[in-house]
């Protein structure tokens, strides 16, 4: 059997006619107990498995998903990787999975095709250049890469932007991350799990959660369509039904689910090859290593659980791509999709325990859990492991919105709301 | 030759119409109405593309939307457009049609040797490689190898797409036998109806197909009714697309005209849909299935039938299902060799005339290069043929029901997934739903329309031979010998689901994302349905315990361009324009977007702005300025509770203002942050006048009516926003007063009457006016708002008269630095989204205030409180420095490490001070005046010294000068 | 693209109209409102997976309404004008 991945066992798997691999990851039948459950089988609750079983020492973990994993909103992002935030809690937030990303490939021997081909947040108007300038200003000082663009350096990264002088939201230059870029968000989700299975974690698919099981005010285990599984220490990572699970165990989160689309067009040559995002059009937009144009816009307006694109925002989204990019006007729009997201009032992620002791929360990205993935899990795992946050959860607890201290990323760029 | 145009027949063609384009730099004829890929066919092209990984040489498998092979960049006399299907694509003259992924052409491919490294490059292999060094080293050649069509990077638009909202009482979706009956029962029963289908003609499987309805041939039946739906002035759109089902049932069309023109998006909101959408032929498992000249059977029957093409002399037809029978007939009728090879060895239909039958064999295995010349059977027979044809059964097309999350359920019968519980508003019909026969199809129809609620109508009867419905399922097998593609576009064979099951990648969703199966532009439409039986296979499963992937929109793929519609340029995000934005633009204005709305930046053209404003700004002071300041919100509150209404809006205590006085003040959100500031007016006891910021109006607004209708009630005030109803016109500077006096408004300008803060009316031109003293640039300054269409009279007279005073117009720019020199803020400029009121220095409400307002309690928090709060201030530098970067952050330095302490958020050369003013947020800022500070931008870093926020005449004393 | 039934307009869609929040979150008033409950009343949201009842304004006409709709299925299942609970 072969289960290290190389060109040369890929090699010698060629001639033995790819029969020899193992399965990516085990699907064993739960145990009655474990050390300690993630509910969730996406990128945030397969990391935090991997990171339990790797860093804490911790391999008596299950990590129960209703459906397959990767199936929610890991698998239905638009996979970009960046960490260009202006407060300094979010820079080691997003710094660290950045960081952990660069050496993901290599860590979990699965290629998460990480790609740094830079990503360009435009300004349109001298006022947007002010609030770039004190972007990029705080990213520097927090020890970030960033560059201040100007629409030289946009139209060389992005020639076939639209430049023309009469385009409704003219380059005016732009906020440049160069380590920024995309992964294949399935294989975040494979290599995880793969990892993680290989160091003990069980992996339970199909398996939803049905209730909590609460001994002396205090979480013990889960009712799942699977049977009673029990731990001492549960975590949640289920982005999009946060709330739903809360319920379950009898409190409310600071949370609404959206749904968030997103969209490809058909394959085709190579014409983009960075991350260009336009705050005027709203939309950003990058080339899939497939050959799509990779389309995100902003949510939908209306909070729903159903997976599903609509029109009206797919209408807005596109008009906006063709304002960035005319001569997209000859391609077509091939899949459209959408995922549920965790909409926070200052959009940041909820990481800490819950009020249920016992039960541990991963939630809240909004629509940026996909580039936080390795940083929630390591989080998570601390926590869970040791009941405790450390310096760089600690700022994005739950109780943040009894003192007030949010972090407003939004906030930073001047919206007042 | 082996494919060949007949000498006559083709219902599609016009022979008088001949016409000339070229495919792979080849010209190719073909007449009017051939697809490009019928013309391929008649001039005898087998390879007509290359897959996407191993870039295996391909043929045409189908003749419609299923197409995994024949894609093509087209071009020349019709607009470019990457990926188009040749099967759907007219065939025009002039057309410049280009083999996608392919170089230099489909026929001599320079990657076709990647075919022999296969083995080594299975499904998903980029995840077990390229980990080292580093996959960055090898994306690039990747990324270069990927994507299919070529996107022309001079390509401009030839238009905005149309799009058409439209309602009918019942939308039928696909115009075939059981579109049409469905349509003419509705239609007869006197409902509004609409028929679309993506093929130019209606018709459906009965252009191709045989049938006789009531008595009469097909083609006539259809004339008729097409005939009969005219006349009652019902709606039928050929070449159109039903791409998509999406909330509360409104469909999404898109409608080619094949002309030249965009494509039509429409948005269709039909009280009843029925899906008469068809079913597509599936291929069949064998080794090296996906040579050129392996077809679809009923492709080969459209093309004999529609376009007199005769696509093979030596024909192989495979199949484990009936209705192949009809297609070995009728090629049997044009003279070919046909072999028939049935997977069943009982039940079979009749054996037609002419052909032979070979029954209970199935293919194994296909032989050839660029074409296929050889099948081999299951009992080790070998056939030679030119042509193989395969009809592997059929699959509903459900898609749409899928989408509008209709349930399926999987028939035995029809080795087919059906529609399952009916979804509200949704029906379908025909072959979608798994009718085989004519009469069966017609009284799906029939129940169609009626479970609407119509009353039965007469169906259509199906007077001719009957088509039968017998099938024997031939799924792929594990452990299948050599090479049996399944999704031909992207390369996916038996070998790499066994792969996936292997690697326990067994979940539907699993299986598509990690093969790549049915994830090509096709989406899947002939492979889906083989890859998960095969699934359920290998894993022991029933194919309906794997089940099926979600079906997403678009049904096809639709152009971008469609979607976008007429929001191009600015009417994708329209701008707000002044009522005297001509005079400006003739005054020499130069117009800049500001929170939405086009102002002014400056006057005097484009050369040289930074002096421009400078001078305005400077003369503003010297003299006297006229501004205009339309955009400022004028929002009335109105009623019985006005007064207790502002008070709880506002952070300052406003039910204390006296009519005929204004006052300053913020509102807040209810996380205390400050929302917006203003001045509030009080014209009477219960009428007071908003004005808030330009951009914040509608939020404004927006906010004030939630709070009316959720706290005071709908009769305890009234709202009304007047913003866009009056211009609003500045007059600044210390000869404001004698420029006024000139102006006969009937109302008293003397400061005892109109002091500072005050609000008077009077008249102008006949037209009441308000002059409110209020001033955001520290000089005396009067805002005269007037009907918005009688502005213009009394601009042009500020003008006028002001030349005696040597009168300057300032744009927005001069104002920003007027204001700054104050130290007066821009909300959201000089605060963030964490601003709380205390920050600017104005505590006293949140001391002092007894009663409730909006925000309140988050004044309180714990977060409120911290000692460490970014505070507004001044920054000062030494005169002949340059002025601060905007953005710039101030820095203390940690450990070694920098942190931030705030940011500089207004920063200006002051031409009066001769010397740059700044505003910033500092932390503890407003308890450190006179401390130096270090202010770093872009890595360089200089210094500056906290002060206080106004720069400019802090007494105020030229507010009454 | 979903149709919402504004209780003044009738059937619309729902471009027009934007949604405002749990209906039924009272604000509790005072600065000594204990901050939990505060943070309550600002912050935590029931989201439910299934039947809401949600606070909506038609923004073309500017009223307010209560609206219970199916969050999974997006089926409407009432709308009303604010009264009674939201009513002064």
């Amino acid at each position: 059997m072969t289960t290290r991945y190389s060109a040369l066992s890929l090699f010698r798997e060629g001639l033995a006619g790819q029969t020899g691999w193992q399965p990516a990851w085990r699907s064993p039948e739960p145990k009655p107990s474990y050390d300690a459950i993630v509910i969730g089988g996406g990128g945030h609750g397969l990391a935090t498995a991997y990171y339990l079983a790797k860093n804490q020492n911790i391999a008596r973990v299950a990590v129960l998903e209703k459906g397959w994993i990767g199936g929610g909103n890991t698998g239905r992002n638009t996979t970009v990787v960046r960490s260009n935030y202006y407060y300094p809690e979010s820079v080691e937030l997003y710094g660290l999975a950045h960081r952990l990303y660069e050496g993901l490939s290599k860590d979990l021997n699965y290629n998460v095709m990480l790609s740094q081909r830079g990503m360009v947040n435009l300004c349109h108007s001298t006022a947007e250049m002010e609030i770039g300038a004190r972007t990029v200003n705080a990213m520097q000082i927090n020890g970030i890469d960033a560059e201040l663009f100007s629409p030289e350096d946009v139209r060389r990264v992005a020639p076939i932007y639209n430049f023309s002088p009469d385009a409704r939201f003219p380059v005016f230059g732009g906020i440049w991350q160069g380590r920024a870029g995309t992964a294949r968000h399935d294989a975040v989700a494979w290599g995880y799990a793969r990892a993680a299975s290989r160091l003990g974690v069980d992996i339970i698919q199909n398996c939803e959660i049905t209730d909590f099981i609460i001994e002396g005010g205090r979480c013990r285990g889960v009712q799942t369509s699977r049977g009673a599984i029990r731990a001492e220490r549960i975590g949640m990572a289920v982005a999009g039904h946060s709330s739903v699970l809360a319920a379950k165990a009898g409190f409310r989160l600071p949370i609404n689910s959206y749904a968030l689309q997103a969209c490809v067009s058909e394959p085709v040559k190579p014409i983009l090859d960075t991350v260009v995002l336009s705050p005027g059009c709203g939309v950003y937009v990058s080339q899939s290593d497939k050959g799509e144009i990779v389309i995100g816009g902003g949510l939908d307006r209306i909070p729903s659980y159903a997976q599903r694109g609509n029109l009206p925002t797919l209408e807005t989204v596109i008009a906006g791509v063709l304002e960035m990019f005319p001569i997209f006007g000859q391609l077509k729009l091939m899949r459209q999709w959408a995922g549920i997201v965790d909409v926070v009032p200052d959009s940041s992620p909820i990481i800490g325990e819950s009020p249920l002791p016992g039960l541990f929360l991963n939630c809240g990205w909004g629509t940026g859990g996909f580039k936080a993935i390795p940083a929630g899990g390591t989080l998570l795992a601390n926590l869970l492991a040791t009941g405790k946050h450390n310096d760089i959860s600690r700022p994005f607890d739950l109780d943040r919105f009894a003192t007030g201290r949010l972090i407003d990323e939004a906030a930073g760029s001047g919206i007042a709301h | 030759m082996t494919a060949s145009r007949l000498a006559t027949g083709g219902s599609a063609i016009d022979r008088s119409r001949p016409i000339r384009f070229s495919f792979d730099g080849a010209t190719v004829h073909g007449y009017a109405g051939d697809t490009i890929a019928s013309a391929l066919l008649a001039g005898d092209v087998a390879v007509v593309g290359r897959s996407f990984k191993y870039h295996r040489p391909r043929g045409i498998w189908s003749a419609g939307v299923e197409e995994p092979n024949a894609l093509v960049d087209v071009g020349g006399s019709v607009p470019t457009t990457p990926n188009t299907r040749a099967t759907t694509e007219p065939a025009r003259d002039g057309l410049v049609a280009r083999s996608v992924n392919a170089a230099p052409s489909a026929l001599a491919d320079r990657n076709a040797f990647l075919d022999r490294f296969a083995r080594f490059i299975p499904a998903a292999f980029y995840y077990k490689t390229f980990m080292w060094p580093d996959w960055h080293r090898f994306e690039p050649r990747i990324r270069a190898m990927a994507g299919l069509g070529k996107v022309d990077a001079g390509w401009t638009s030839a238009g905005t797409a149309d799009q058409i909202n439209h309602h009918c009482d019942v939308l039928v979706v696909g115009a075939g036998p059981a579109g049409l009956a469905a349509v003419r029962l509705a239609s007869g029963a006197g409902l509004s109806v609409m028929l679309v289908d993506d093929q130019p003609k209606p018709g459906g499987s009965l252009g191709h197909r045989a049938g006789e309805i009531d008595g009469k041939p097909a083609a006539a039946w259809i004339a008729e009714t097409v005939a009969e739906l005219a006349a009652a002035g019902q709606l039928i759109l050929p070449s159109t697309t039903a791409f998509g089902i999406y909330d509360h049932n409104l469909v999404g069309l898109n409608q080619r005209h094949c002309d030249g023109r965009p494509d039509t998006l429409w948005r269709v909101r039909p009280r009843q849909i029925v899906l008469a959408t068809g079913a597509i032929e599936r291929p069949l498992p064998f080794a090296n299935n996906d040579l050129p000249g392996i077809m679809s059977a009923d492709a080969a029957l459209a093309y004999l039938r529609r376009h007199a093409v005769l696509v093979g002399r030596r024909i192989v037809l495979a199949t484990n299902n009936d209705s192949a029978y009809e297609v070995a007939t009728a090629l049997a009728e044009v003279g070919a060799d046909v072999t028939l090879v049935d997977i069943r060895r009982d039940g079979t239909p009749p054996t037609p005339a002419n052909v032979g039958l070979v029954k209970g064999r199935a293919l194994t295995s296909a032989t050839g290069k660029l074409r296929v010349d050889g099948v081999t059977l299951d009992d080790g027979t070998r056939l030679g043929t030119d042509c193989v044809l395969i009809s592997g059964g059929w699959t509903p097309t459900i898609h749409l029901f899928g989408q509008a999350k209709g349930k399926l359920a999987w028939s035995e019968a029809r080795a087919a997934f059906l529609p399952g519980d009916p979804v509200d508003g949704i029906a379908v019909a025909g072959a979608a739903a798994g009718a085989v026969s004519l009469s069966e199809v017609f009284a799906g129809a029939g129940n169609a329309v009626t479970s609407s609620g119509q009353k039965k109508a007469a169906i259509p009867h199906s007077t001719g031979l009957e088509a039968t419905g017998g099938i024997t399922a031939a799924w792929p097998m594990p452990g299948s010998k050599g090479r049996i593609w399944i999704d031909y576009q992207n390369d996916v064979t038996v070998k790499d689901v066994e792969l996936a099951a292997r690697e326990n990648f067994v979940s539907v969703e699993h299986l598509k994302r990690y093969t790549t199966l049915g994830m090509a532009t096709d989406q899947g439409k002939t492979s889906n349905l083989p890859g998960l039986a095969l699934m359920a296979g290998i894993t022991g499963r029933t194919v309906p315990e794997v089940g099926t992937t979600t079906y997403r929109p678009p049904f096809t793929p639709v152009p971008l361009a469609s979607f976008a519609g007429a929001r191009v340029g600015e009417l994708m995000a329209p701008v707000r324009r002044l009522p005297l934005e001509t005079i400006h633009r003739a005054n020499g204005a130069v117009f800049q977007e500001y929170g939405g709305w086009l102002r002014p930046a400056h006057y005097g053209g484009n050369a040289d702005a930074e002096r421009s404003i400078a001078d305005e700004a400077r003369r503003a002071r010297q003299s006297v300025a006229l501004f205009d300041g339309s955009t400022l919100g004028k929002i009335e509150v109105i009623g019985p509770q006005a007064a207790a209404f502002v008070d709880f809006l506002y952070y300052n205590t406003m039910s204390t203002l006296k009519p005929g006085r204004c006052r300053y003040g913020f509102m807040l959100s209810e996380n205390g942050v400050v929302f917006d500031d203003g001045v509030l007016v009080r014209l009477d006891e219960q009428r007071f006048v908003v004005s808030c910021s330009s951009s914040h109006v509608a939020a404004v607004h927006a906010r004030l009516e939630e709070w009316r209708q959720d706290r005071f009630g709908r009769g305890a005030v009234y709202i009304h926003n007047a913003t866009s109803d009056m211009a609003t016109l500045t007059v600044s500077g210390p000869n404001a007063r004698k420029l006024l006096e000139t102006l006969d408004l009937g109302l008293s300008l003397d400061d005892s009457d109109l002091p500072h803060m005050a609000v008077g009316h009077g008249t102008y031109a006949g037209d009441e006016v308000r002059v409110a003293r209020v001033s955001f640039t520290g000089d005396r300054s009067y805002e005269i708002s007037i009907r918005a269409d009688r502005a213009e009279p009394l601009w042009a007279q500020l003008r006028r008269a002001g030349q005696a005073f040597d009168v300057v117009v300032i744009g927005l720019e001069a104002l920003m630095i007027l204001r700054a020199e104050k130290g007066f803020i821009v909300i959201g400029k000089d605060t963030d989204g964490t601003t709380l009121p205390h920050d600017l220095g104005v505590d006293g409400p949140r001391a002092k205030r007894q009663s409730e307002f909006v925000g309140r309690r988050s004044l309180f928090t714990e977060e409120a409180a911290r000692d460490n709060r970014m505070q507004l201030v001044g920054l000062a530098v030494p005169q002949g420095e340059a002025p601060l970067a905007t953005g710039a952050h101030g820095i203390k330095r940690i450990d070694g490490g920098l942190r931030s302490q705030g940011f500089v958020t207004s920063s200006y050369q002051s031409p009066t001070l001769g010397r740059p003013v700044a505003l910033g947020l500092i932390e503890r800022g407003a308890a450190r005046h006179g401390e130096t500070i270090e202010i770093q931008h872009l890595g360089k870093i200089r210094t500056a010294t906290i002060a206080p926020p106004c720069a400019f005449d802090p007494a105020g004393d030229r507010l009454h000068a | 693209m979903q149709l919402f039934p504004c209780p003044f307009c009738g059937s619309r869609d729902e471009t027009e109209f934007h949604y405002g929040g749990d209906a039924g979150n009272i604000r509790p008033d005072g600065a000594e409102v204990p901050i939990d409950r505060w943070a309550d009343y600002l912050y935590l949201r029931t989201n439910p997976k299934g039947t809401a009842r949600e606070i909506w304004v038609h923004m073309n006409c500017g009223e307010f309404f209560v609206m219970e709709r199916d969050t999974v299925t997006h089926k409407v299942l009432s709308s009303a004008a604010l009264g009674g609970e939201h009513a002064a």
